[in-house]
């Protein structure tokens, strides 16, 4: 069954879109991520039109993160303050992401800066899960049982900077300008991306900022719901490319799929379910990474004027 | 019932144009035409539409219809390798391309009249002009116009190759346009050409819209419209339904 998408300007298969949120929802269950970074390629794949794709998942992902902040918040795993810190950082970084998107757009270059983002981040990103994953599944194996390296109160160049600002929550004393950083560079590429940027904000928060892991997940979907929120009202202000009737087609395939995903994942080991998501990650890194090197088939490409 | 009713109505026209035709025997390059629907409505579930064109001529000629969108401003980008990847590089801007052009005739163009009527007339995409600005020096703008007609064709937009207009007597003709579920909203004007001895003997107008109607029309209007309120209500739309997700789960 065929559905005309108003703002894409193309008709899909709605079983299709269905069934696409269905899986990314799956995967995200799985894993525990927000799936963005593969909601959009795989628009992008389908035929959607890149800013479209990015536009909308970033309005899908203010969904996916309010369902899945609530079970955080009633935990007491939201570190508020710090929340709203990376938050203030967030906001201003989508703001000039969402410009630098339309400055991009009518250059020409938007598909190319949004494929080579993906391409480098899902690269590391991947790289790193997978590395990780497998030592410490040798290293289940080597031992019969698993166990964390953590450093506490580790000193670094962290502490030296100004703006120190207490985090009770989190239990740290450090400098506001880090989640300051931290906030603004995720929301960069939240608009340049249609991501929500946990799988760059979750690493950052316990590595750089040092954050305890229980408080990580929960407050980084507090201030991803606020910053895709921003990009959602920004992008429809600037380049109304924010598609409400696609935006809800994935919502619905995605909220059962993870529901689905959860209770599959809860019977797997969790470097295993790491190790998946690595390799998943780098496939879709290494197909647009392909698309991005083997020649085109059309060397020209056509888009109206004013876009 | 949708459809009989479109075939009531064509029949009907048909007898109108007859009609019309009759009266009209005075006039020896009459030529009366019409369409099944003077609107393509693009709804939710619109994947593409034919709209039949017909009319009827006095007496012998060629027929050629030609179907031209709105027009608008195109760039057309040429990707070039650097550092290994491909990348956008140079661009050609051509001014009033039309936005989906299709074309008809009863015999191949080239036996109906020779290239310099088609060319006077702007008949065929090969005798469009469009004004370009181009800022390659690697290449000229033919290529770029090349490759404007092999993007648009291959989005369905421009025609391959002339549709066939068949006669259904000396004097009734039909032609089936078809609208692609990409076809650009706007209004359409259709030219319909009696050749006669490699000239032009009479040329019929007639206007064609195509826009969106329903949901869809009201979503693309108000996003467009009211940009900030549409956001929001997304925003909140996103909200309310990962509340409602985490809400009707959390029973479990």
């Amino acid at each position: 069954m065929q559905i005309y998408l108003p703002i894409a300007e193309m008709s899909v298969n709605i079983f299709l879109i269905l069934g696409l949120g269905g899986g990314v929802g799956f995967l995200s269950g799985l894993f525990g991520v927000g799936g963005g970074f593969l909601i959009t390629p795989l628009l992008i794949f389908y035929g959607i039109p890149p800013a479209v794709s990015v536009a909308t998942a970033a309005n899908q992902i203010v969904a996916s993160s309010v369902s899945g902040v609530f079970a955080h918040w009633r935990r007491g795993n939201v570190d508020l303050k710090m929340g709203l810190v990376l938050l203030a950082g967030g906001i201003a970084g989508s703001t000039i992401g969402v410009w630098v998107f339309a400055w991009l757009r009518s250059l020409g270059q938007i598909d190319l800066v949004i494929s080579l983002c993906y391409v480098i981040f899902l690269g590391i990103i991947g790289g790193m899960m997978l590395i990780e994953a497998s030592r410490a599944i040798f290293r289940t194996r080597r031992r019969g049982g698993s166990f964390r390296r953590t450093k506490k109160h580790q000193h670094s160049f962290v502490h030296g900077l100004p703006l120190k600002m207490r985090f009770y929550r989190s239990g740290l004393y450090i400098s506001a300008l880090l989640p300051l950083l931290v906030g603004f560079f995720v929301g960069l590429l939240t608009a340049l991306m249609g991501v929500g940027g946990g799988f760059v904000m979750v690493p950052a928060m316990i590595y750089i900022l040092g954050m305890p892991t229980s408080v990580v997940i929960g407050t980084s979907l507090f201030q991803i719901i606020f910053v895709t929120a921003n990009v959602t009202f920004l992008q429809s202000i600037q380049t109304q490319t924010v598609d409400v009737a696609l935006a809800i087609l994935l919502l619905i395939g995605g909220v059962i799929g993870a529901q689905f995903g959860a209770q599959f994942g809860s019977r797997l080991k969790a470097e295993h379910l790491r190790a998946m998501l690595g390799l998943l990650v780098l496939s879709v890194c290494l197909k647009l990474l392909f698309d991005l090197v083997i020649t085109p088939t059309e060397l020209y490409s056509i888009a109206p004027e004013n876009l | 019932m949708h459809k009989s009713g479109a075939i009531i109505r064509t029949l009907l026209a048909v007898a109108a144009v007859l009609a019309v035709l009759a009266q009209d025997r005075a006039r020896a390059d009459a030529l009366v035409v019409d369409l099944s629907n003077h609107l393509v409505a693009i709804t939710t579930g619109f994947t593409g539409t034919d709209v039949l064109l017909f009319g009827a001529v006095q007496s012998e000629g060629d027929v050629i219809v030609t179907v031209r969108g709105p027009d608008q401003d195109m760039v057309v980008r040429r990707k070039e390798r650097k550092v290994g990847i491909w990348v956008n590089s140079e661009s050609a801007t051509f001014r009033n391309v039309p936005a989906y052009y299709a074309s008809a005739s009863n015999r191949p163009m080239e036996i109906i009249a020779n290239s310099q009527l088609y060319n006077d007339y702007r008949i065929g995409l090969e005798h469009q002009r469009f004004v370009t600005e181009i800022d390659d020096k690697d290449r000229n703008s033919s290529d770029y116009r090349d490759a404007l007609l092999r993007n648009m064709r291959a989005a369905g937009l421009f025609n391959q190759r002339p549709a066939k207009i068949s006669f259904l007597s000396n004097q009734l003709f039909r032609t089936d346009i078809h609208f692609p579920a990409n076809t650009p909203t706007g209004t359409y004007t259709i030219n319909v050409y009696l050749i006669r001895d490699g000239r032009i003997a009479s040329i019929k107008t007639t206007p064609l819209v195509v826009s969106k109607t329903g949901v869809s029309a009201e979503v693309y209007d108000f996003a467009h419209r009211y940009s900030a309120l549409y956001g929001i209500i997304a925003v909140i739309i996103a909200v309310a339904a990962g509340w409602t997700a985490s809400v009707v789960f959390r029973q479990r």
